[in-house]
């Protein structure tokens, strides 16, 4: 738990004059599940595109995996995995047909592609829809799949932008379960949500505000901090303390 | 009664409001009946000719400057005797050829009969047609005034057409050029810009561009198949129009390739462009079709003559890839020409592609900003 795997200091980023991101500074440790919360808008998804080598900083120093973000952006990606908030995978290939593209980019080979195929599909219980499209699955079993593809290639980092949207809670703490699983692997998992109850699931959660961010630490930590039961209720205080 | 009225106000608010409504409902009427209007004219305008005078009699001077006044023919050549029929026509630059012979008036007078012919450029039968018909009709009427006027001349004065390069006037030696640049268009830009658009419109682009494959691979993993689909069709095409159709082909097929594949590596590269414009595929598809395919049936002079369209439009006809592929391989097939006379065209598409590839790069690093 002290590696830090993800460095930020004073990372900057604007878009014209408008500051979406503004001097963040944190550190994410191996292994740990950390929350980037905030309200739409608040520019998580743009901080998390930075780390992910999307697009680029207009200051400040980033490091992912132990790699600069500047000048070995290659290195990092082949690191990370990630997840878009629209699932991330072809609805008109085969789940088979998915994992070996994504195999491929990645550098895994065949013969340990296919022994990771079986061990994924096992866990996942959907070893008779190998051969169905992925499109005709229903969507709790697209979002497992798409994060255990993310994770495939065992990268030392998972970013997951708002992995469970639109599924009823359960599905969503079914999700979660194999959050846990690779975060016992010594994944680390860096997740933003608006879902303040999955707050609670983090080890850590940094919380952003218009651009900034305004609060940082365990769950337990911050609820102590703004006398609050849930996560919910840090939120509003911390977000009612800024208007 | 009163809860139609009120929906009915309502919809009619939707309308005025929408910038996009309104234009739908106004200005593309305008716009297609100024289009058509103008473009589907079949007739014709200050169309080049070329006079080949072997007389300079009275007569023959008399019948040149009825054709050059009548509005319909301007000069673009005064030939020489010696002066290559062949190579005027592969430069272009005429549309018909009228020929005196010599003697011309004398001939009148003492045979009671002289020839004038009419050598057409015959690649676009429908114009060669049209010049030819007009040609004859003003030399007729000229025969008809002066028999009235001057009992002395006597009767005929025969015309004698020639159609160049397409004897027959078949119209499928016109179309399937127009057709292959449709095709190519179509499937290599439309299809690669819809590809691409997709792959965003999804979100798997974004986990592709943070994936290890680098956007050039990925550019080319998408604009790769298009480009094999396109040879395979252009070749399908052009194999269909010669062995079904009887299309020659007089001159260099490796040429005739050679330019289809320079062709579609600019639609592939107009598509990659358009992608980085659209959000998403419906708006890819929709600039594909409106801004390429509609246009290009329409100004290319696919069909419709280009000479014939007013000023703005044979501007607009300019900035139009397949107007100048159109040109190169009616030239190539027809008439057999070599790269030395479609060099400037070949030059323009080739420019056009790196203008789309600067230009969609260009696109792509502002996004990443």
């Amino acid at each position: 738990m002290n590696e830090k795997v993800i460095e930020v200091h004073n990372l900057v980023k604007k878009f014209g004059s408008f500051v979406a991101n503004d001097h963040l500074n944190f550190d994410v440790y191996k292994g740990e599940i950390f929350g980037f919360l905030g309200a739409n808008g608040a520019g998580k998804t743009t901080a998390m595109k930075i780390l992910c080598g999307l697009s680029s900083p207009t200051s400040g120093e980033v490091k992912v995996a132990g790699f600069d973000i500047y000048k070995e952006t290659e290195k990092v990606k082949r690191n990370i995995g990630y997840m878009s908030q629209k699932f991330s995978l072809y609805e008109d290939l085969t789940i088979a047909e998915n994992i070996r593209f994504f195999s491929g980019i990645y550098g895994i080979s065949p013969k340990d592609r296919k022994a990771k195929q079986e061990i994924l599909l096992k866990n996942l219980d959907i070893e008779s829809a190998k051969d169905s499209l992925v499109g005709s699955l229903p969507l709790g079993w697209k979002q497992k799949l798409a994060f255990s593809v993310a994770i495939f290639h065992d990268p030392k980092i998972v970013f997951l932008d708002e992995p469970t949207g639109g599924v009823d809670p359960i599905t969503r703490r079914k999700f979660w379960d194999l959050i846990y699983e690779a975060s016992d692997r010594g994944i680390t998992v860096f997740v933003t949500t608006h879902y303040m109850d999955e707050a609670e699931y983090c080890n850590r959660v940094s919380i952003m505000n218009e651009g900034r961010i305004e609060a940082l630490d365990t769950t337990e930590n911050l609820k102590k901090q703004y006398v609050a039961k849930n996560m919910d209720e840090v939120f509003l205080k911390i977000a009612r303390n800024t208007e | 009664m009163k809860q139609f009225l009120g929906f009915l106000r309502k919809e009619f608010l939707h309308i005025f409001r929408d910038p996009r409504t309104m234009i739908i409902i106004f200005g593309i009427p305008v716009v297609q009946l100024m289009l058509f209007g103008k473009v589907i004219s079949t007739d014709i305008q200050n169309a080049k000719i070329a006079i080949l005078d072997q007389s300079h009699d009275n007569t023959t001077r008399e019948i040149s400057s009825k054709l050059l006044s009548s509005g319909y023919f301007v000069l673009g050549q005064e030939l020489l005797p010696g002066d290559n029929v062949e190579d005027v026509f592969r430069q272009g630059k005429v549309k018909m050829i009228v020929t005196f012979g010599p003697e011309f008036e004398h001939n009148l007078e003492r045979d009671g009969k002289a020839d004038v012919q009419l050598l057409a450029d015959a690649s676009d039968p429908n114009t060669a047609r049209i010049l030819t018909n007009y040609a004859s009709g003003i030399i007729n009427d000229y025969v008809k005034k002066e028999k009235l006027q001057n009992i002395q001349l006597p009767d005929q004065i025969n015309v004698e057409v020639r159609m160049l390069y397409n004897e027959g006037l078949k119209s499928v030696y016109m179309f399937v050029p127009g057709i292959m640049a449709m095709i190519l268009m179509l499937i290599s830009a439309m299809m690669t810009s819809i590809s691409i658009s997709k792959e965003k419109e999804m979100g798997t682009m974004e986990v592709l561009l943070a994936s290890p494959l680098k956007p050039i691979q990925i550019v080319l993993g998408k604009v790769t198949p298009y480009l094999l689909l396109s040879f395979i069709n252009a070749l399908t095409i052009i194999l269909l129009g010669v062995f079904v159709f009887g299309v020659p082909i007089k001159g260099s097929f490796l040429l005739l390739m050679g330019e289809a594949f320079l062709f579609i590596l600019m639609a592939l590269s107009l598509g990659i462009l358009i992608s980085t414009v659209a959000p998403n595929q419906m708006v890819a598809m929709f600039i594909s079709l409106l801004g390429l395919m509609l246009p290009t049936i329409l100004l290319s002079g696919f069909i419709f003559p280009i000479q014939n369209m007013p000023l703005p439009l044979r501007i607009v006809s300019n900035i139009l890839p397949p107007r100048w592929f159109i040109v190169i391989i009616r030239n190539i097939m027809l008439k057999g020409t070599g790269i030395q006379y479609i060099w400037k065209e070949t030059m323009v598409l080739i420019f056009m592609a790196f203008t789309f590839i600067a230009l969609s790069i260009k696109n792509f690093k502002i996004r990443l900003e």
